[in-house]
């Protein structure tokens, strides 16, 4: 039998028997959510990694989605774009900000870092990249870039936390490979290779 | 055993990638030409689509087309549980019904918001006792449960009954399932304590960090599918039936993946990608998919909620004699899996009662997709019977460590209601390592210690899997540069299992790691079959192929040195990457010189043939592909015999605040029991990240739903109350006991979910150790609980709950 004539036939019973019935349209409106209706883009400059860009953005678009998608800059994740996991953290006059909050319009006078923007002119790697990959920290590695650029802004701040001020200060990153003691092995590592 | 690689450190190579953010996952491709989905999913918790009318969506500007289910599936629905694609019948919020695709999200969004869709609102269920109750509604559209082979069935109970176990009685209905072993009356009238009680232990999301998105596009009638996977080539071989593409017209590319933990191990799980799939073949463009967390959340999976009903009787001397055990499976809206059973298996395997009864009913609800999750069933089932262990030792004047011992499963047992052979067991090795290394008898005098509010407690708890598998093929390829290509398709999910199986294969052409290229991330390089990666199998099924290919590998190498150099393949050996006389090692050839003279030579050293029957269509694409392009090691994996288990033990010291309800994790230890040791820094990440998965089980995860309306009330990270570094412990210490295992050629076995069992189990002993030997019967132990607790509030006025709060 087809379906789609059994449904259709199923509709005129249900709306015949007056059956309760919803809608998606009317089930948007019930709930206030909005949607968005157009958009103007407007050019800004931004400071990513050293480097000026001149990037259109929307003015609700945030700094993940710019550095993602407009700049080609993978390497900074989503993992909830609500503000839960971290995942998305760069750094911002290196303070570590989770730049899936932050709207990209609101940085036109500051310094933002992301993780392609740690290895050195020669491809070195960061300390605290070199001591992640020593200590084997990541896992499935989607929340890596996020705690790589946690432990820069501690260490540049605090570059001999102790094992618990570390863990303080990327308790914003959530690891749901439950990485956590590598990483701290790799920040305990890190102020080593740096100190 | 000295050994070349196994059992030593080294750096897998997608770990550059992943701390410089060069490695890509699904979302970080894109595609010329490439256009956005968005889903509309249903609002409703059980409902059927009447009507859709994207008309004004579809004349939107920067709008492609539309995805619904009867595209999908043109001759009907499958009538079983299990995700769908798309689907006219969601049987829980935020089930996918269609996709629209446009230029951005946004014009996607806008024009979703323009579709009106008409559903019929059926009934639903949050919790499976409402469901048994005679008028309780039904999850699925023709009954609350499906039977295997028969299809969707209706499971009642009278309402006596469910208000009976609510109260913590043993049930009396009938059950969907029995299995037992052993006389289960005369090991009870044998016992001298006995434990009977209710528990539960609550669903709660996978929440892998990277959300389902894919991109797909096609190009010359091929797909190629960007996606992440637990497995690769055992998930594109499911995949390209669900999309309903030839296997040999898929490409699946997947370099990395953000977690699965059981939830992306098989296509079934994830048959959402079907969509960017399809999509992209109707409007002819490349369709990337981003997926949400909410999304995520919704079609991502959940563990099985159990609510069960347990009687443990021990003998004098501490033996558990028998274990009755009934449960009823919240199998969520898309139907679970056998948690249950699994977690009466675990029992049976670690404790070694003497006799065990199942009885379990899978019962459906509209809440999330239940499937496989860390350890299904053998973790639920830790938290419950680890303190019943405790109280029973207790009672029997038995320490909390010898009842452990006295029960523990050891090579020449059996386990499980087939009494299947262990291949190896060594979990009393494991005790005594755990319990020298954390210094457990020395603890004693600190157990039950106040300090003020605060109190200690002392947890052990022991984990198990059954981890291992066989029966799959390895290939392993050489060129004239005499570089080893381990071609690999286990798949990337951060274990690394990937990486270190294949120094197996490296260990035996004693190849310098430097001379290995490990071929994978996409399926057009031609890899063979594997099992699915999850049951903690991997290390024990991988290691024994490509040891297999390898020493395929190997014996031609010797053939065709004896042929051109003289004598017979035996008088040959190989080292420092050549194959020489082992009278005379001067007379002998390079790699290089050998795979080149396979090259000239051809056939079955070139894969063209005598290729081993039993290969499967998979791997006989792969192979078909590679033949005659460079010198071949091929295997088909004979069946191993036995039960290869994967054991952890921990223990662990806390510091609970009676007047928070809140504890510290003072100590903890984690000893592996998992044969040999292939990669020590794999292994410690496997056991750390299991303890953080076992704190999540024993006290903070589930997920909780609006019993009036049937909404998700937890989509977040935040509200699933996923661990995160302050719920841990400073330091997890770890261990093992690297004894090897007979069936594995070099001993190897698997160890990712008991390590979430053990933690779950001594941390769940540690509580109620804290708590005077107050048994909470739960999964988690929440905060509250323990206040209500302190606080007096009788266990009986906590109803059983799924989905919802319990205390
Ligand atoms: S993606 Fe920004 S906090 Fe999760
Ligand atoms: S390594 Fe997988 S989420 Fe952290």
């Amino acid at each position: 039998m087809n379906p789609k004539l059994t449904r259709r036939r199923f509709i005129k019973g249900v709306i015949a028997s007056g059956a309760a019935a919803t809608t998606t349209a009317a089930w948007y409106s019930a709930t206030g959510q909005e949607r968005p209706s157009g958009f103007v883009e407007r050019l800004v400059r931004i400071n990513v990694n050293g480097q000026v860009r001149n990037v259109d953005v929307e003015p609700q678009e945030t700094l993940a989605s710019t550095l993602r998608y407009k700049l080609g800059l993978t390497g900074t994740k989503l993992g909830c774009n609500r503000g839960e996991c971290g995942a998305c953290t760069v750094l911002v006059n290196d303070v570590p900000t989770y730049a899936c909050s932050v709207l990209t319009h609101s940085f036109k006078n500051d310094r933002i870092e992301t993780v392609e923007g740690l290895e050195s002119a020669n491809g070195d790697l960061h300390p605290v990249q070199q001591a992640f990959v020593e200590e084997l920290a990541p896992q499935c590695g989607y929340c890596t870039p996020g705690q790589v650029m946690a432990a820069v802004g501690l260490l540049r701040e605090n570059p001999a936390p102790t094992r618990d001020e570390a863990r303080h200060a990327l308790s914003g990153n959530i690891c749901r490979c439950g990485s956590y003691d590598s990483y701290l092995d790799g920040v305990m590592r890190a102020a080593e290779l740096i100190g | 055993m000295a050994y070349m690689h196994i059992g030593k450190d080294f750096t897998p190579p997608d770990v550059p990638g992943k701390v410089t953010g060069r490695i890509k996952y699904a979302e970080d491709y894109t595609r010329e030409g490439m256009v956005y989905a968005r889903l509309l999913t249903s609002p409703i918790p059980h409902a059927r689509v009447l009507d859709i009318d994207a008309s004004a969506a579809l004349a939107m500007e920067g709008v492609h087309g539309i995805l619904t289910a009867d595209d999908v599936y043109p001759d009907g629905e499958p009538q079983s549980t299990g995700l769908k694609i798309l689907t006219n019948e969601p049987t829980l919020v935020g089930e996918p019904i269609l996709a629209l695709a446009a230029d951005s999200e946004k014009i996607a969004e806008t024009a979703i918001a323009a579709i009106s869709v008409t559903f019929e609102r059926l009934p639903f269920v949050t919790d499976p006792l409402d469901s048994l109750l005679p008028d309780g509604a039904d999850a699925y559209n023709g009954g609350n449960t499906f039977v295997f082979r028969q299809g969707f069935a209706q499971e009642k109970w009278t309402a006596d009954q469910v208000a009976s176990m609510r109260a913590g009685n043993e049930p009396t209905a009938e059950p969907q399932q029995t299995v037992e072993y052993g006389d289960l009356e005369a090991s009870f009238a044998a016992s001298s304590y006995v434990y009977e009680g209710t528990f539960t232990n609550a669903g709660y999301p996978h929440m892998s960090m990277e959300p389902r998105s894919a991109l797909a596009y096609w190009e010359d009638g091929k797909l190629y599918l960007y996606g992440g996977s637990q497995s690769l080539t055992a998930f594109a071989d499911g995949i390209a039936g669900i999309i309903g593409v030839p296997k040999a017209d898929l490409v699946f590319i997947n370099e990395a993946t953000g977690g699965g933990f059981g939830q992306r191990a098989r296509a079934g799980s994830v048959p959402v990608y079907g969509v960017p799939a399809k999509l992209s073949q109707k409007i002819n463009r490349p369709v990337m998919m981003r997926v949400t967390r909410e999304e995520e959340f919704t079609i991502g999976g959940a563990r099985q909620g159990l609510t069960g009903w347990i009687k443990v009787g021990f003998k004098p001397d501490g033996v558990m004699a028998a274990c009755d055990l009934w449960i009823v499976s919240d199998n969520g809206g898309k139907g679970g899996g056998a948690d249950a059973y699994s977690a009466a298996d675990c029992i049976s395997v670690l404790y070694q009662a003497d006799a065990v009864r199942f009885r379990g009913t899978a019962i459906g609800t509209n809440t999330a997709h239940r499937g496989a999750q860390r350890g299904p069933g053998q973790n639920q089932i830790a938290p419950i019977i680890s303190p019943i262990l405790d109280v029973a030792a207790d009672e029997l004047g038995i320490s909390r460590f010898d009842i452990r011992k006295i029960n523990t499963p050891m090579n020449g047992d059996v386990g499980g209601p087939q009494r299947t052979p262990f291949t190896s067991a060594y979990m009393p090795e494991a005790l005594e390592m755990a319990r020298e290394q954390f210094g457990w008898d020395e603890r004693q005098s600190r157990r039950r210690q106040q300090n003020g509010s605060k109190v200690i407690g002392l947890g052990i708890g022991q984990g198990y899997h059954n981890a291992g598998r066989s029966g799959m093929d390895g290939i392993v390829m050489m060129g004239a540069d005499g570089r080893l290509k381990v071609h690999n398709g286990v798949g990337n999910l951060g274990t690394y299992s990937y990486a270190a199986v294949s120094r197996a294969a490296a260990e035996v052409l004693k190849m310098p790691w430097d001379r290995v290229d490990i071929v994978t991330g996409r399926t057009d390089l031609h890899l063979p079959i594997t099992s699915p990666q999850d049951g903690s199998n991997s290390i024990f099924t991988n290691t024994r192929t490509f040891y297999g290919a390898a020493q395929d590998m190997l014996a031609k190498m010797k053939e065709i040195a004896a042929n051109d150099l003289g004598g017979a393949p035996e008088d040959y050996d190989i080292s420092n990457e050549r194959v020489h006389q082992i009278a005379d090692d001067s007379v002998g050839m390079s790699f290089g010189e050998v795979a080149a003279r396979g090259m000239e030579l051809g056939g079955k050293y070139t894969g063209e043939a005598e290729l081993p029957e039993e290969l499967a269509e998979w791997t006989q694409i792969a192979a078909d592909r590679l033949a005659g392009t460079g010198f071949m090691g091929i295997f088909h994996d004979p069946r191993h015999e036995g039960n290869p288990p994967g054991f952890t033990v921990t223990c662990c010291e806390i510091e609970l605040d009676k007047e928070t309800g809140k504890f510290e994790i003072l100590d903890m230890i984690q000893i592996a029991e998992a044969g040999t040791i292939m990669h020590p820094k794999g292994m410690d990440n496997q056991l750390v990240g299991g303890a953080v998965w076992g704190i999540g089980l024993s006290a903070l995860e589930q997920h909780l739903y609006d019993p009036q309306n049937g909404i998700p009330a937890s989509t977040g990270y935040w509200q699933s109350k996923v661990p995160t570094y302050l719920d841990c412990p400073l330091k997890i210490d770890t261990g093992w006991v690297d004894l090897p295992d007979p069936e594995n050629p070099v001993g190897a076995r698997g160890v990712g979910e008991p390590a979430q069992g053990s933690v779950s189990a001594a941390l769940t002993a540690a509580i109620t150790d804290a708590l005077d030997g107050h048994i909470f019967g739960a999964s988690p132990i929440t905060t509250s609980m323990i206040l209500n607790h302190i606080a007096g509030t009788a266990e009986e006025a906590v109803e059983l709950a799924q989905n919802n709060y319990r205390g």
